[in-house]
């Protein structure tokens, strides 16, 4: 079947391509052009040109068409101003979630259909499968440490039947054994792990530039509502961030506890302050079950390095959720994804409020 | 590096689908004859036309051969064809080279239209980096540049007007006869890029009046990276690299003798087929086009209907992005273009649909059928086929906010 693959130009999403291709499909690969690459205003490194080269090189090797599809304008209305808002508004966000559901799959799933392809492949570690019963159900990879079911956690049902995560099954060592099999050129290219449009890592000057007003600073305070020191903007802080506090001296660690951006004040204090047993989700996308009215027992993780523990979960009204840890968890940081598993089953989750 | 493309065992060929090619805009295949007068070029005469000996003497006489040629394609005389690597490089030496010779009178305006090829439009960019004042010429609803727009924007001042011939993107014949003249009244010296005109339509450089003519050789069948700029006698303009007396001192560096001479043949080959091949190709193009507004609903062509070149088309599809449907095409075998590409091949809106005042969405849903030698009856007639089929599948799920 025609199947097209979303290539980044990375190992994942070639290997992802040319398993598909070595399969029998027939395999379209588009690149997706986030962003202005003509100079001034490009972020950086992701799907540089010499990435979409990188594409076009291994599609070329294994003969089958690459396209580059220009999706500037709605990388920069659903993923870069909702970055730039969130960080703005003292959360902390998490841009590829939004890319993968608002952007990859949404637009990329109409693309394929205008070409005439059901499905849409992309290099992501995570597994999607019928649950026998008309339901998708969203898993996590076989290699555990390179799971990104986290990021994908609100994909639709329509999105996930369209779906395809061919090296899900693998181990990253396995994916990079299959590229070198097949001698592609991106064999030994070196995995990503910065956000994609700040390579430098600098997400306060990211933020700053574009929304200069951010920049106006605020009070570092403690518990009590007591001055501490001063700041230079909500955007450089996230919850449980330990260093550039700016406070002078401190007999115990302080770490940021709660972050206003009304007021401006950034509110510090010790470690076991940070820990929070409850917390509210909005967004919510169920995947494995309909909303549950009454608790349902998960494990809930709520960063991408988070281990997922012990939690209760019910759904509330406005597409909602509450959720109670059994134990404390530390740095329950709003604009991050909270996700709910059964196992490695990705019963649903949502934005942390 | 150790794995290389070369290694790569290939999985799975195309699906074999019958390749049709409507993007000679773009650029053409060498025709047989430069394919051959070049092989013997590369393989035979690899003298420096500079050198006195044997060697360099058969170089030169390459050279000169096809400078006729050209001249012969342009109505000039060849003493005033300087070869160029190309399009691009012919409009930066015609716009840099008069507006920094005529700097010191105290000339500083330059001219465009606003549809001009990207080579005339950042050249104006730069230099209004540096000083210049530039105006860019509005244009009617069928890509038309008004005299009377060129009249009202010449000043005492102004050093250059460059207005191209045809138009890459929808063919639309400019009226430069008329507006090289009214340059020249005010004094002004008049550029035209004929890049998408030489070869196509006949080009007589001194009937039509102007003092500067870009072409490129691989938009008439001949090799990629060799143009000319005619540049008429006695007029005086600074050139772009400093080195070597080559081409009378105007363009500096050794010259691309193949390429030279590829483009000596396409250009004489082009002159001898041009009355036929434009009488064809115009009924091949009269036949895409009314097939597809005929059964594609939703269609309409952009440009002048009458004046524009034989061989182009430039449709706009509703509610279509023309993305896809380039992307569509070219899965069936059909190769179309849109647009101005960017570095990385991807689409912008059109600066040429903007400037005739389309709306943003058909400067976005537009394609261009750009026909040539190789192409016959029986391909027209499969692309109209197809052609509702894919529109229709990509309307189905476009959701147009």
């Amino acid at each position: 079947m025609r199947i097209i693959v979303a290539m980044s130009g990375g190992v994942d999403s070639s290997v992802a391509a040319a398993l598909l291709a070595e399969q029998g499909h027939e395999v379209i690969g588009l690149s997706m052009q986030l962003y202005d690459q003509r100079g001034d205003q490009a972020f950086g490194s992701c799907c540089t040109l010499d990435d979409l080269h990188d594409a076009r090189r291994v599609a070329t090797a294994l003969g089958f068409p690459h396209y580059i599809v220009n999706f500037e304008e709605q990388f920069r209305s659903t993923v870069i101003d909702n970055f730039v808002t969130e960080y703005a508004s003292g959360r902390t966000p998490i841009p590829c979630a939004h890319c993968n559901s608002d952007l990859k799959f949404a637009t990329l799933l109409d693309r394929a259909r205008g070409l005439g392809a059901e499905h849409v492949a992309t290099g992501h570690y995570a597994r999607v499968m019928g649950d026998g019963e008309g339901r998708w159900l969203l898993k996590r990879s076989a290699d555990r440490e390179k799971d990104q079911s986290y990021f994908l956690f609100s994909l639709t049902q329509e999105q996930l039947a369209g779906a395809m995560f061919p090296v899900g099954d693998l181990c990253k060592t396995d994916v990079r054994a299959h590229a070198r099999r097949l001698g592609l050129s991106v064999a030994e290219k070196p995995d990503s792990h910065e956000i994609c449009f700040v390579p430098d890592g600098d997400y306060a000057s990211f933020v700053a530039t574009r929304s200069p007003e951010v920049a106006r600073g605020g009070a570092v305070v403690d518990e009590g509502g007591n001055t501490l020191g001063s700041h230079g903007g909500v955007h450089r802080f996230t919850i449980g961030q330990r260093k550039g506090l700016g406070v002078a001296s401190s007999p115990i660690p302080l770490y940021v506890l709660a972050i206003d951006a009304d007021s401006g004040d950034v509110t510090v204090g010790p470690r076991a302050s940070l820990e929070r047993t409850t917390l509210s989700a909005s967004s919510v996308n169920w995947i494995a079950v309909e909303p549950p009215a009454d608790w349902l027992a998960v494990s809930a993780q709520i960063r991408h390095r988070h281990r997922a523990a012990p939690a209760r979960v019910r759904a509330m009204p406005g597409a909602r959720a509450e959720l109670v840890f059994d134990e404390p968890q530390t740095a329950v940081t709003p604009g991050q994804a909270v996700v709910f598993y059964d196992g490695d089953v990705v019963v649903g989750g949502g934005w942390i409020e | 590096m150790a794995s290389i493309a070369g290694n790569c065992r290939v999985l799975r060929s195309n699906r074999a689908v019958q390749r049709i090619y409507l993007d000679h805009n773009a650029t053409t295949p060498l025709s047989r004859a430069v394919l051959e007068r070049m092989t013997a070029v590369l393989s035979e005469e690899f003298g420096n036309p500079s050198s006195v000996h044997h060697f360099g003497q058969r170089a030169k006489a390459a050279m000169d051969e096809s400078r006729s040629a050209v001249a012969t394609l342009l109505g000039v005389d060849p003493s005033e064809v300087v070869f160029t690597s190309g399009g691009t490089e012919s409009d930066n030496a015609a716009i840099r080279g008069v507006a920094e010779a005529l700097e010191p009178t105290g000339r500083r305006h330059l001219v465009a239209s606003s549809i001009e090829h990207e080579a005339v439009l950042n050249t104006l960019k730069g230099l209004a980096r540096r000083g210049w004042r530039t105006t860019l010429l509005p244009l009617d609803a069928s890509g038309i540049v008004a005299p009377d727009a060129l009249k009202a924007a010449l000043a005492d001042d102004t050093a250059l007007v460059s207005i191209m011939h045809a138009n890459n993107e929808i063919g639309t014949i400019q009226p430069i006869a008329e507006l090289a003249r009214l340059a020249r009244e005010r004094g002004a010296v008049f550029h035209t890029d004929a890049v998408q005109s030489a070869g196509k339509i006949p080009v007589n450089a001194r009937a039509l009046g102007v003092d500067l003519l870009s072409m490129s050789a691989h938009k008439l069948y001949g090799p990629k990276g060799v143009g000319a700029l005619w540049i008429r006698r006695g007029l005086r303009l600074l050139p772009l690299m400093s080195g070597g007396k080559q081409e009378r001192n105007r363009r500096a560096g050794t010259e691309n003798v193949a390429g030279v001479v590829g483009l000596g043949v396409a250009a004489h080959v082009a002159r001898e087929k041009m009355a036929d091949e434009s009488v064809r190709l115009s009924a091949l193009r009269d036949r895409l086009e009314a097939g597809i507004l005929g059964h594609v609903p939703g269609t309409a062509v952009n440009g002048d209907p009458t004046q524009r070149v034989p061989n182009t088309t430039n449709i706009s599809f509703d509610r279509i992005e023309a993305e896809s449907l380039l992307i569509a095409l070219d899965l069936e075998g059909v190769a179309v273009s849109t647009g101005s590409a960017c570095s990385s091949g991807t689409l912008e809106p059109s600066h040429v649909l903007k400037a005739m005042g389309l709306s943003a969405h058909r400067t976005q849903n537009s394609i261009r059928f750009s026909l040539g030698a190789a192409n016959t009856e029986a391909e027209i007639d499969h692309v109209v086929s197809v052609m509702p089929r894919i529109v229709d599948k990509l309307r189905s799920l476009t959701r147009v906010g």
